[in-house]
């Protein structure tokens, strides 16, 4: 689905004909917009693929691509550039929404590696997110219950009963998962530094673990979310 | 824009404002097609002829037939007879049929027109506004319409983004924006971060069927009822004479913003008068369900955007109803403002900071301007796009509130051996099911090399480009193949049709233009003479100085003889002229006639009921010629 890219293509500018490697909005001899590189999301911005990203510098890198190659500023170029800006801030826009989010990042990456995660994956599989097999072991005997509380509730909001006491359980629910959610987090954290920093071997370990935290991470925010839900109709 | 700052070209009648009314005008003795009368001057119509008018079809555009169905019950338009499903709906006006953006055509034309006078020149490239949560049929119609009206649309611009540039453009400062829109027809809020001249926007939300329509429509149907009830009339049968109420209706709103009270006073077909006193608590009862309707995209806005009511620095208030005080409380509950000290910004005139951050819009793209140089807009989709999966679910491809353009590719194969064509269906929206969003088109990829099932990979590349309206290309993978696409929208016109409705393809030639401004110039120099003419019989003539009186007499004269010529500058400088002599002479008829006759009223309303004769010389866009 994704390209990877191992090297990058050499291409000669359309402009001035001057060759360049294929990764690049803009040729590095004459400036001249590029029709869409061939790199990944990292290599728009000019990174290596890493975990740990600084978003502050992400983001000002972002505003300063965008104000060369929006769209709006190719209002009076000929057709090729036009299409070629808006193709080009397509991809800068899929390419930042994707890493400034620290879980969609992650995903990408693992992705880029050959991991089939995700929920099309879980889909093929053909198991949707309330599958019972898709629980983390460990959560079975809460996620039951809560589950019950939540069809209580439901219940009682359709006949118009406010019941304080389920109220108050699944809001005490709701700052649990939400703190486990905090926890994966933070073990996503650890298993970040450890792909970044780490050799070929502790980079795989790291892959491996980081598949499992993501499915659990998305499952608790699927139940974080349906709990949101159900106490905010 | 002059110099930095943007500002408002008025139409002939001197007012910043086109409303959207459109008339078709009754049939010319000489036979042919009736003439199309746009703005204030339609508005009589409304009363007269209601058969023959429309307005509001903001709300009409990139609608289907069921939809606009359930539209028009609150609308006096009737459709077209024989509209079948699937067609873009055509509405009669008289004895003639128009879809939506051929109506919209005329109001923009009208609005070229007030350009073209205004600069003296050509007008063929825009900027157009459209609601941030119009869809993409919305959108798409809304450019159609440009085209028919022989404009070249360089950009759709999100409304409230575009009050966040006219704001913005004095304000170098970095923080968090709410803009809160409530427009006649449409609502909208957005969230924009502003940093560095970057207008970025993190979410959107909205109601393309939710503004001061309701409102009136709420206030007419009491009338209605209880004329029923009390007098045992029923008007719903007389369009002229609901529109007469829709009108008072509308007046008493205005009111309702600044007075404590306000009063219908309607006579009735049989003789018998409708009174009714309506007290701002009663209408702030009576509204509350539609403003409460404002509140959950609100809140959703927030939580898309990942911030509180708190993290808003700034809230910015747009169109018109936002200047009725429950609205103002509304929104300074939902965004805490009075309990942080804070006010929303009003400064800017909410029915014209739209058109203002429209300029600013088109000066980014033109570069033309160090002001603006350092400015960007960074907008999103204010609809998530998805396709239809198996078993009619939607898989999104695209989220809500992502920044555009954006981009998703998606590939897909065939099921049965040899199969030689694929169909996508494409929708807009959150729902789960496919059924429950809005159908955006039908996608049928052609020519797939016969292979095994399974076997072929077509790459679909969805982009939404920075007008916010879906592209689409496609390429079979395996052989290397660009698959033909043959696009079905759900709502909306061909190409063809499109080309078959553009208004005056004669517009661009310069003759015909150079021509139809001596002609525009004339009728307004004749216009401005019979007045002031007539202005000399009035007790204010009698208030002015002698040398007053000989300057007016001076400008008079000028301006008659260089009517009987043909040089269009030396019209439009001597009238302008003439208008300048006549200011102070306008301003004392408008005084007395205020002050005496219409004591409370509104200057819009003073002037929409003071009789022709008593009418001030009107006031001239301020243009300079060469």
């Amino acid at each position: 689905m994704l390209k990877v890219l191992d090297s990058a293509v050499p291409v000669a500018c359309w402009s001035c004909a001057v060759a360049h490697n294929d990764i690049t909005l803009f040729c590095p001899h004459c400036s001249k917009i590029q029709p869409p590189p061939g790199g990944d999301y990292f290599s728009v911005f000019d990174l290596e693929q890493r975990l740990d990203l600084d978003l502050a510098a992400l983001e000002h890198e972002f505003h300063r691509l965008s104000r060369k190659v929006h769209p709006d500023r190719f209002a009076r170029a000929g057709d090729n550039e036009r299409q070629w800006s808006l193709a080009d801030t397509a991809l800068l826009n899929d390419a930042y929404r994707t890493l400034k989010d620290p879980l969609h990042r992650t995903e990408y990456l693992l992705k880029l590696q050959g991991a089939e995660i995700g929920e099309e994956f879980a889909a093929a599989n053909g198991k949707d997110r309330k599958d019972p097999s898709r629980v983390p072991a460990d959560l079975l005997e809460e996620v039951f219950e809560l589950n019950m509380q939540l069809e209580e509730m439901r219940m009682a909001r359709k006949l118009g009963e406010t019941d304080s006491e389920l109220q108050a359980g699944l809001e005490q629910a709701k700052r649990k998962f939400d703190a486990l959610q905090q926890e994966v987090d933070q073990d996503l954290r650890k298993e970040w530094h450890v792909w970044d920093e780490g050799d070929a071997a502790a980079r795989k370990k790291a892959e491996k673990t980081m598949v499992s935290l993501l499915d659990r991470r998305r499952y608790l925010s699927n139940l974080v979310r349906d709990v949101t839900e159900t106490l905010g109709a | 824009m002059e110099g930095d700052a943007p500002v408002v070209i008025p139409g002939v009648d001197g007012s910043n404002l086109v409303p959207s009314v459109v008339a078709l005008d009754p049939i010319p003795a000489s036979g042919g097609r009736p003439t199309v009368t746009v703005g204030n001057s339609a508005r009589k119509a409304l009363i007269e002829t209601p058969e023959r008018v429309i307005y509001s079809v903001k709300r009409l555009m990139g609608r289907g037939l069921e939809e606009i169905q359930n539209e028009l019950k609150m609308f006096p338009f009737r459709l077209a007879e024989d509209v079948e499903a699937g067609e873009v709906p055509r509405i009669q006006l008289g004895e003639l049929r128009f879809t939506p953006p051929e109506i919209s055509a005329y109001v923009l034309r009208q609005l070229k027109r007030n350009a073209e006078r205004f600069f003296g020149a050509p007008v063929t490239q825009a900027v157009i506004t459209v609601p941030a949560y119009f869809n993409d049929a919305q959108r798409q119609a809304t450019k159609d319409a440009g085209r028919m009206a022989g404009l070249e649309v360089l950009r759709l611009v999100n409304e409230p983004t575009a009050a966040a540039l006219a704001y913005g453009l004095d304000r170098a400062k970095a923080g968090t924006i709410a803009v809160y829109d409530l427009g006649g027809g449409t609502f909208d809020i957005s969230i924009l971060k502003l940093r560095d001249g970057i207008f970025e926007v993190q979410s959107t939300n909205g109601d393309t069927h939710l503004g001061g329509d309701d409102i009136d429509n709420l206030l007419l149907a009491i009338a209605l009822d209880e004329i029923y009830a009390e007098h045992g009339v029923d008007l719903r049968g007389h369009p002229g004479a609901v529109q007469a109420l829709r009108k008072a209706a509308i007046e008493a709103k205005i009111r309702l913003s600044t007075e404590s009270s306000a009063s219908f006073d309607i006579e009735l077909p049989n003789g018998d008068r409708y009174q009714r006193e309506i007290p701002r608590g009663v209408f702030e009862l009576l509204i509350e369900p539609v403003l409460a309707r404002t509140s959950g995209p609100c809140k959703q806005a927030l939580a898309d955007a990942g911030v509180t009511p708190e993290g808003i620095d700034e809230v910015v208030l747009v169109g018109g109803s936002t200047r009725i005080p429950a609205v103002r409380e509304l929104v300074d509950e939902l965004f805490h403002l009075s309990a942080r000290g804070k006010k929303p910004h009003i400064e800017l005139n909410p029915d014209e900071v739209v058109a203002l951050g429209a300029a600013v819009q088109a000066d980014i793209l033109a570069g033309a301007s160090k002001s603006t140089e350092e400015m960007l807009l960074l907008d999103v989709t204010p609809l998530s796009l998805g396709i239809e999966a198996l078993g009619g679910t939607v898989a999104r491809i695209i989220q809500r509130n992502s920044t555009i353009p954006a981009s998703a590719t998606e590939h897909f194969t065939t099921g049965v051996d040899g199969q030689t064509n694929v169909a996508i269906h494409v929708v807009q929206g959150e729902r789960e099911m496919a059924a429950d969003c809005r159908s955006l088109a039908r996608f049928d990829l052609k020519g797939i090399p016969p292979m095994s099932a399974g076997m072929p990979r077509i790459e679909v590349r969805f982009l939404i480009d920075a007008d916010g309206i879906l592209q689409v290309s496609a390429r079979e993978q395996r052989s290397g193949l660009a698959s033909e696409i043959e696009v079905k929208p759900t709502y909306g016109l061909s190409d063809e049709q499109v080309e078959g409705m553009i208004l005056d393809s004669f517009d661009h030639a310069e003759e015909d233009f150079a021509k139809r401004l001596l002609i525009e110039a004339r009728i307004e120099a004749e216009s401005i003479l019979s007045k002031v003419e007539a202005a000399r019989t009035s007790p204010a003539w009698g208030q002015l100085t002698g040398e007053e009186q000989a300057a007016i007499q001076a400008a008079q004269e000028r301006l008659a003889a260089a009517n009987a010529g043909s040089d269009m500058a030396a019209i439009r400088n001597a009238t302008v002229a003439l208008d300048r002599a006549t200011q102070r002479l306008a301003e004392l008829m408008m005084d007395a006639a205020v002050s005496s006759a219409l004591r409370g009223k509104t200057m819009n309303a003073a002037g929409e009921e003071l009789d022709e004769s008593v009418t001030a010389p009107h006031a001239m866009a301020p243009a300079e010629f060469k």
